[in-house]
Parts: C-alpha cells; sequence; structure tokens
C-alpha cells in the first residue's frame, strides 16, 4: 500500500510533466518557474533544518564509544572508534561519512531454535549497496555541472561562444576526466556512463529489499519509498534521454546557462549565440524543441529537491549532527557544561538531613557523626 | 514436579518454545497492532508511597492490565508539552526523531528483538513508536500527509505501547553501534520515559531503588548500621578464607580516597564476593581509604527515570567527598553507573574543583583520564598495580575455574574500558576465553535486565533477552569448558545468573576483583584452601549458585 502510493505519486508526476509540456505548452513554467522554486526550497530548507537542529542544545557528552578509551598510557587507545579529540571525532566522522563506517559493522542475527544456536554472519550487501547508491548518485550529480557551466575557449574552442577564464577552465578539466572516468567501460555511442547504471541499479536493489525482507517491509513507510521511486525515475528518464530518446541537447544547454546566469529568458549570451544556428529566433518558443522526457526529468528532480529538506533525506546533515558520533569521549579529562545543570536546579537529600535521620543508629555502631 | 512454576520463575518457561522465536511480523500493520499485556512481560506499576516520597506526579494504585490507567485529565497536553521541552532541551532526542532511514541495520541488533522476534522490539521501531506522534505534532508533513506519512495521533493505546516497549529496552547501545548515523534508541528511550514519568507511568523495580537511594544513599535501602554490619559480615568471611582481619574504615574524614561501589555486591550474591576482594585489595595495598553510609551507591537509578534524577541522586557522592575531606574517588565495578560517571557526573554536578586529580599513592600513577571528574574506575587503578608489579599473584589458585568475560553495555558502549579488565584477568587465571567476536566489546549483549528491568514479574522477557548472551555462554562452554562469567557490573552479576541459569546451566557468575583477591597472596596469610565463597580452592567445583 505504502509503496503502491509512492509509485503512483511519481507515474502522476510523469503525467503531470507530459501533460504540461506535450499537451499545455507551459514549457516556462515547467523549464523556468519550477526548477528556481525547487532551488529556493531547497537551499532556504536545509539552511532552516539544519539551524533549527543547531539551536537545540546538546546538554551532555554522549558518544557511542566503538572501542577502547583512552585511559592508562600502556594501554592502546583506539582513536577512531573512541575518540578523545577534536581531530579524533574528525577522523571518525570521515570514515562514517564517506565509508559508511558503521553500516559495514552490520551482521545477520539467526537463531536456529535446535541447541538454541544464535548465528552472526557478516551483511555486506546493504553497505555495498549504499555505498554504491551515494557514490552513484554523487557522481551523477556533479557531472550535470556541464549543463550549467559556460564553455570554456581551453577546451570548447569549437564552440559558437565560449568564456575565457582559467576557473571555467580548471572546472571543464575536472568535468572532463570525471567523464572519460565514469565512461571507462567504452561502450555504446555516446558511452554509457557506469555511475548512472550503479545509482539505478543500487536504488533498485535498496527498494527490493523493503518488498524482500519481510522486518523491513514492515517499517517501510511511503516516505521510504517516494525517494526511491524517484530517483529510480530521475535515472531512468536521464538514461533513456542519454541512450533512447533523441533530445537537443544543445536547447537543454542554453537552458542551463540561461539558468545558472540568472537571464532565463533570453538564455543569456548561450541564448544569443545559439539562436543565429536556429530558425525562429527568439528563446521561448525554441523551448519546444525540446523533448517532455525531459521536463519529466527536471520535474522529478525538482520534486526531489523539494522534498529533500523536509524529509528523511535530511540525513545528510543530520549525520553531521549526531551527538553519539560527533563528540569526544573525554568527559573525564575535560569538563562538559552547555548550561543544563543550572537551568534544571533539582532538590537534594543532603549529608544534614541524613545524619538527622539516622543519627542514633549511626553512634550506636560508632559510625562517626557531624553532630553529637 | 509438585508444584506449578509461576510466570515470574525460570522454570515456567520451556526451553523449547522459547528458543523457536517467531520472526514472521503480524499480519496487521504496527500501527494497528495492539500490545498483548500478558504477565511475563511487563513491570509492576511504582507504589504511590515512593513516588510520593520523590515528589514525582500523579502517585495512584493502578493496573496496566486495567482499561483505566488513571491518567490525569490533560493527559494530551502533558505529553505534547513534554515533547515540546525535550524537543528544545535535547539535540540528539531532535536529530534522532529526523533523519532514520529505516534502513533496518538496527532490527536484528536488538537483543529483545533477536529473542522475541516481535517487531516493536526491533530498535527502529522502538523509535518509531514515538517518531510517529513526532510526526503528527511537530512536523509538517505529518500535519498534511498523516498516517501516509507515518505520523498517528497519540492515544491511550499509544502510550500503554510507549509504556510496555519502553520499558523493554535495557538502554544498552547496542543498535547505536550499527546505525549509520549513530541514532541511539537508549536516548529515545530515555525521553520516552521521563514523558511516562511525567503521567505517573513508572515501574516499581526502578522508583523504589531511587526513593530508598534518596533517603538512605542506596537502592536497597541498607541504613548505616546495616551497611556497617554487612561489611563486618564480609570481614568474618575473610578472615576464614585468609586468616587476615581487613579493617572497614566508615564514614572517616581526611581518608585519601572515597570508595564508592553499586549497593546491590552488598547484598546479592554473588555481587558480595567481588565486595570482599575489595576489601582484601585496599588492605593490602594498606590504602587509605575509607567506605561511605551517605553515599553507598554507586549504581544510579535516576539514569533509568530522568536526566534530573540522575543528577538527583549522583550529587551525594561530590557532597560526601567535600564533607570528608578526601583527594579523589574510586569507584568499584559497576556498569550503568560508569555510564554516568563517565558521561554525566561532572556536567550535572560538578566542577570537582575541591579535590586532587587522582593519583595512585601506591605507584605514582596520575590518571589523566580523570582528571576533570577526579573519579578513577577500579580496574583501572587495579590494572596499574599489577602493571607495576605491585601485587602478588597466584593464577595457579584460579586453576579449577575456566573464565570468559562479559563486557558489560556501558563500560563498553559509553566509556570503552575494554582492556583493563581482560589485563586484570588474565594476570589472575591462567584459563581464560573470549566469547565470539559478535558478542563481546563494542558489540557486546545485553544481561536482558538492565536500565531497570531486573525484576521477576517481567521473567519471559528477560529470558528472551538473554537469549544471546546466554548461548554466547554456552558456546564457550561447550567449546572451552567455560564455567566461570566474569562480569563488571552489579547488576550483570544478578542478572546473569539467572540467564546463565536458564540458558548455560554449568557456568556461574563471579566479579573481576573476586577472582583477583582469589589469586592474590596477601602478607600474613594463613594458607589458602578455601576461596571466598568458601568452597575449596582446586578441589571438587561448585554446581551452580543458588
Ligand atoms: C547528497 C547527499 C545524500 C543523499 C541525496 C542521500 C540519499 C539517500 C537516500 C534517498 C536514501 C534512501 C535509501 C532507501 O530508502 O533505502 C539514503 C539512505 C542512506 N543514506 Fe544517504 N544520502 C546522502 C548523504 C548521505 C551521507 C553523507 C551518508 C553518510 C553517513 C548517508 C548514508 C545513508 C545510508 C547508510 C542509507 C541507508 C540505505 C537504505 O536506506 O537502504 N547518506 N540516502
Ligand atoms: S540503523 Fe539507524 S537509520 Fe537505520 S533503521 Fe535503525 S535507527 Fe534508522
Ligand atoms: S538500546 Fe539496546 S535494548 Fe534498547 S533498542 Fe537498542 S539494542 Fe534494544
Amino acid at each position: 500500500m505504502n509503496a503502491f502510493v509512492s509509485l503512483a505519486a511519481v507515474l502522476a508526476l510523469l503525467l503531470l510533466a507530459w501533460l504540461g509540456v506535450a499537451g499545455l505548452q507551459l514549457h516556462i513554467l515547467f523549464g523556468i518557474v519550477i526548477p528556481y522554486f525547487a532551488v529556493v526550497v531547497f537551499l532556504g530548507g536545509i539552511v532552516y533544518r539544519v539551524m533549527t537542529w543547531a539551536n537545540v542544545p546538546v546538554p551532555f557528552r554522549i558518544p557511542t564509544t566503538c572501542g577502547q578509551q583512552k585511559s592508562l598510557p600502556w594501554i592502546g587507545h583506539s582513536k577512531l572508534e573512541n575518540p578523545s579529540s577534536s581531530w579524533q571525532v574528525a577522523g571518525r566522522m570521515a570514515l562514517e561519512v564517506l565509508f559508511f563506517r558503521s553500516l559495514f559493522r552490520n551482521t545477520k542475527t539467526e537463531v536456529h531454535p535446535d541447541g538454541p544456536k544464535v548465528v552472526y554472519h557478516p551483511a555486506y550487501w546493504l553497505w555495498i549497496g549504499a555505498l554504491a547508491f551515494h557514490y552513484g548518485f554523487l557522481t551523477v550529480f556533479v557531472r550535470h555541472f556541464r549543463f550549467f557551466v559556460p564553455p570554456a575557449c581551453g577546451y570548447q574552442q569549437a564552440a559558437s561562444w565560449c568564456t575565457d577564464s582559467s576557473v571555467v577552465d580548471g572546472l571543464w578539466w575536472a568535468l572532463g576526466t570525471l567523464e572519460s572516468v565514469d565512461a571507462f567501460l567504452q561502450v555504446g555511442a555516446p558511452p554509457v556512463f557506469v555511475s548512472g547504471i550503479i545509482l539505478l541499479a543500487a536504488a533498485t536493489y535498496l527498494l527490493l529489499r523493503r518488498f524482500v525482507i519481510p522486518q523491513v517491509r514492515y517499517i517501510s513507510l511511503a516516505s521510504d519509498y517516494f525517494p526511491l521511486f524517484l530517483i529510480i525515475g530521475i535515472a531512468a528518464t536521464g538514461i533513456l534521454m542519454r541512450h533512447f530518446v533523441r533530445t537537443d541537447i544543445e536547447a537543454i544547454k542554453a537552458l542551463g546557462y540561461g539558468l545558472a546566469s540568472f537571464a532565463p529568458l533570453t538564455g543569456g549570451e548561450a541564448w544569443s549565440q545559439f539562436v543565429h544556428h536556429r530558425p525562429g529566433g527568439a528563446f521561448v518558443p525554441g523551448l519546444p524543441d525540446i523533448h517532455w522526457l525531459f521536463f519529466a526529468h527536471l520535474l522529478l528532480v525538482c520534486t526531489l529537491f523539494v522534498y529533500f529538506p523536509f524529509s528523511k533525506l535530511m540525513h545528510l546533515g543530520g549525520v553531521f549532527l549526531s551527538p553519539t558520533r560527533n563528540m569526544a569521549n573525554s568527559n573525564r579529562a575535560v569538563r562538559y557544561d552547555v548550561g543544563w545543570s543550572a537551568r534544571h536546579p533539582v532538590p537534594a537529600h543532603t549529608y544534614e538531613e541524613y545524619e538527622d535521620e539516622f543519627r542514633d543508629k549511626m553512634k550506636m555502631v560508632d559510625i562517626p557523626v557531624d553532630k553529637e | 514436579m509438585a508444584r506449578q512454576a509461576k510466570f515470574d520463575e525460570i522454570e515456567y518457561y520451556d526451553h523449547k518454545a522459547l528458543s523457536a522465536v517467531d520472526f514472521r511480523p503480524p499480519e496487521t500493520g504496527w500501527m494497528d497492532t495492539p500490545v498483548d499485556m500478558r504477565p511475563g512481560t511487563f513491570i509492576y506499576p511504582a507504589k504511590p508511597r515512593h513516588l510520593e516520597y520523590l515528589g514525582f506526579p500523579n502517585p495512584r494504585e493502578w493496573n496496566p492490565q486495567d482499561d483505566d490507567w488513571k491518567l490525569p485529565e490533560n493527559w494530551k497536553e502533558i505529553i505534547f508539552k513534554g515533547m515540546r521541552e525535550r524537543l528544545d532541551e535535547y539535540r540528539s532526542f531532535r536529530v534522532f526523531m529526523d533523519i532514520c532511514v529505516r534502513c533496518g541495520a538496527c532490527a536484528d541488533k536488538c537483543h529483545f528483538f533477536i529473542g522475541s522476534g516481535d517487531p516493536k522490539n526491533m530498535p527502529v521501531l522502538r523509535a518509531e513508536l514515538i517518531r510517529s506522534v513526532y510526526r503528527n505534532d511537530f512536523t509538517t508533513a505529518g500535519k498534511i500527509l498523516g498516517k501516509l506519512a507515518g505520523a498517528r495521533e497519540v492515544t491511550i493505546d499509544v502510550i500503554k505501547e510507549w509504556f510496555y516497549y519502553f520499558y523493554q529496552c535495557t538502554e544498552c547501545r547496542r543498535c547505536s553501534v550499527f546505525c549509520p548515523y549513530g541514532i541511539d534508541t537508549a536516548e529515545i528511550t530515555m525521553m520516552a520515559r521521563e514523558l511516562l514519568n511525567l503521567l505517573g507511568l513508572n515501574v516499581n523495580w526502578i522508583i523504589e531503588p531511587v526513593a530508598n537511594c534518596f533517603r538512605t544513599g542506596n537502592h536497597l535501602g541498607i541504613q548505616p548500621h546495616g551497611l556497617k554490619d554487612t561489611l563486618e559480615f564480609f570481614a568474618d568471611d575473610i578472615e576464614e578464607a585468609t586468616g587476615i582481619k581487613v579493617d572497614i574504615p566508615l564514614n572517616k574524614k581526611g581518608a585519601e580516597i572515597l570508595f564508592v561501589t553499586p549497593s546491590g555486591d552488598f547484598l546479592a550474591d554473588p555481587g558480595t564476593f567481588t565486595c570482599m576482594g575489595y576489601m582484601m585489595l585496599f588492605h593490602e595495598l594498606g590504602l587509605d581509604y575509607t567506605w561511605s553510609t551517605y553515599a553507598s551507591e554507586g549504581g544510579n537509578f535516576g539514569l533509568f527515570t530522568s536526566h534530573e534524577t540522575i543528577k538527583r541522586l549522583n550529587a551525594k557522592i561530590y557532597a560526601e567527598a567535600k564533607r570528608l575531606g578526601v583527594k579523589w574517588i574510586l569507584g568499584g565495578e559497576c556498569g550503568h553507573m560508569w555510564r554516568v560517571v563517565n558521561q554525566y557526573m561532572d556536567t550535572v554536578n560538578g566542577p570537582a574543583d575541591f579535590l586532587e586529580v587522582p593519583r595512585s599513592p601506591i605507584t605514582g600513577t596520575v590518571f589523566e583520564n580523570a582528571r576533570s571528574t577526579k573519579m578513577v574506575h577500579i580496574t583501572e587503578f587495579t590494572a596499574d598495580l599489577i602493571k607495576h608489579g605491585k601485587l602478588k599473584l597466584d593464577k595457579s589458585q584460579n586453576d579449577h575455574i575456566r573464565v570468559t568475560f562479559h563486557d558489560s553495555c556501558n563500560p563498553a558502549r559509553a566509556m570503552g574500558i575494554l582492556e583493563e579488565p581482560r589485563y586484570i584477568l588474565k594476570h589472575v587465571c591462567n584459563h581464560f576465553y573470549e566469547m565470539p567476536e559478535n558478542t563481546i566489546r563494542e558489540q557486546t549483549f545485553c544481561c536482558g535486565g538492565g536500565a531497570g528491568l531486573g525484576t521477576d514479574e517481567n521473567m519471559e522477557m528477560r529470558l528472551r533477552g538473554g537469549l544471546p548472551r546466554g548461548n554466547a555462554v554456552q558456546h564457550v562452554h561447550e567449546r572451552f569448558g567455560v564455567n566461570h562469567l566474569v562480569a563488571m557490573c552489579a547488576i550483570d552479576r544478578a542478572t546473569l545468573s539467572t540467564v546463565c541459569e536458564y540458558w548455560a546451566p554449568e557456568v556461574r557468575v563471579a566479579g573481576i576483583h573476586e577472582l583477583l583477591a582469589n589469586a592474590m597472596v596477601m602478607r600474613g596469610q594463613k594458607k589458602r584452601t578455601l576461596n571466598l565463597r568458601l568452597e575449596p580452592i582446586n578441589g571438587e567445583e561448585g554446581d551452580g549458585d543458588e
């Protein structure tokens, strides 16, 4: 049911893009208004969410320690699993964020009734799937900058226009390198990007395990299926456009540069150069050259952007703010106090009150007392 | 069997039935599956007089199996306000409410899930019980999309579910080790229990010790003369075993060190033997130390109640250290006590600027890692002694036993004291074997009775929760002939005795300083033929505890 609703939502978005663009010709809405809106909500939303977290105090130092503490000098200290300084915490966090260190610990537990016998198997699939998914996503995301970075004179001399700047040169160099690594398989024309396939495969795996593993299925909400369907939709429409459905890449680039240079209606310099090669002249009427599938792809991405800050996808920011991971286990060595104790006075039962109650009994057995 | 066993006794539970854990989730969704409040799985409510003594809300007689839990009229408002306050005070709570991706990595890491198969004992779903209410009341998506966004309104049934499942979490943090974001269900359980307390929903096994501790200085309610009696009784046993009369400094002003340990070790075997171990060690060292009757509890059931209660109970330790004028504090073998000492004590009741940075009077070692708190763990202290060759140890006095070590949850995952106890054990016995690596160190399994769940009326859940630990013990028993499980925690020593009796019946439970004392060659001792349990050394082994 939860999965069905999510799938239906993603299909509805596809339908919406088709109706809106192929039917109602709302190119400006889908190509310009919604993307700007989405980026604003995305950035604003993330800032808002992170600020909300940051404004809540962390009253206690509560790291989950996963290794030997720093104690006597001759006992080996596990610096990355049980950090005692900020640098060590940074190391622990780097392992978590870059390599999903904790997920790497994953095991699968089985209980065999005869015996009984509890057995633990290493379980790396989730870790592999999650890493593939995230690095696939990251690579795809970064590759898309080629739609927003203007051509560089050092690289695209053949382009009808280019920007003469070493920064832009550098960006293109980096993008070019990434692309050639990503396309290392050298199959197809244009060559297949491995990251896209990995992203699609990993997202599909993450989705399937939600269907197949009974416990995970039991806990999955619509908000767990939805981003997966959405990302699968994004990756699938992207791959379709690259390899199967012809779209006008030049026009899409012009739209991208236009959006990035805040001149979406004219396409800025990009478009003014570009339209020379085109009949029709003006930019806005030029948008229809782009296949509706592109607008579907874009709408799904915009949905992801808008959805992001208000969903579990905010784990991107939250992981950095998780007190069990980003704090040093140094409480006994360095006092930690951000005012909780001052804000929370409590009644005390003083020694005097205690002695008053038990003085006779204490004296009876020669326990020293303060007041005779 | 002449007498029918009751649900609070282990004999009531058939091994086969308990081992055949059913992992299939129910047909109905979790929001539509009400709790089954059956005897053996829940804990009795707090008695009104304890709540009154502590000034806690809504003291009354009530029964979890009744329909009417006699909540205050405005209970919804109390919950809403309580959640609001905690979301604004604890970043952990807010972030953990927001970022779980429900990947399920934590699911089969919880001993209660492993032993029961109940999906609501998966840490993720335990947290969702309250997260669903958070979404409904505090997030826009939840307000608009409702159930579709995983939101639900808080109802009496939801509160009942909270009471049931947040008292089926031992706050052991094992789930937090495996979560990619470190989401700590223990932290969420602490918040949930605070909220339940606001409605007067508490369990007696926690609240009675809290009330006792506030009044008498220890959970068990031992009064000063009683404590003295107990320690004298231990001294007699020590004399019988060693021929040496140890002295018992009590509330001694001007001593160098205040010694604080969980009161469980005063009363219940086998903890008592560990307590004797301390007394022998300190005597042998000629340590200038004192016990306190006012601060006669290292443990802190406040940890299972509320952050304020942690502070309230813990305050006595520094207050007493100040009154007695000691230089620093030494703490005994305890689990949750060390979570409190390591993570809360200095923050809530410090700074302890009237004390000195701890320095071992025997070896001169300065405990830099306790520079601010001024409280040293006994195994840090003892490991340092052994390293410097200050103790004469005869390992062969423990030759008749085969030992494994249980890392208690809190020292492992809220402190990371893993090597010190092992170092000591390897110096006091010849036969030491580790349990499988998925069940020790930071991955250690709870005894199933921590965080105030170690009573008898929830015996079914304790045995289920104890399955992973008990099974690992049984494994090393079968493989290496292990017959002693050593734990440095007073709760463990009590609860693991039950767990072992059920799941690993040939193995009994001991403490580190019990083994240390048995191996220690004391100056002027008579020939040692009896251990601290007054059983012959290297003779036939005892058979079980009770
Ligand atoms: C651009 C940043 C990120 C995005 C877009 C993103 C997106 C996602 C999405 C959509 C899922 C859901 C998969 C599912 O529902 O099964 C997910 C899961 C996950 N993310 Fe991220 N994430 C990001 C950053 C991070 C970071 C920095 C970490 C590092 C700790 C991380 C760790 C994980 C893990 C462990 C999962 C679990 C896989 C699962 O749910 O099955 N993510 N992420
Ligand atoms: S491991 Fe963490 S993120 Fe995954 S379901 Fe459990 S609590 Fe949520
Ligand atoms: S803290 Fe321990 S008992 Fe509680 S949910 Fe996590 S693993 Fe289970």
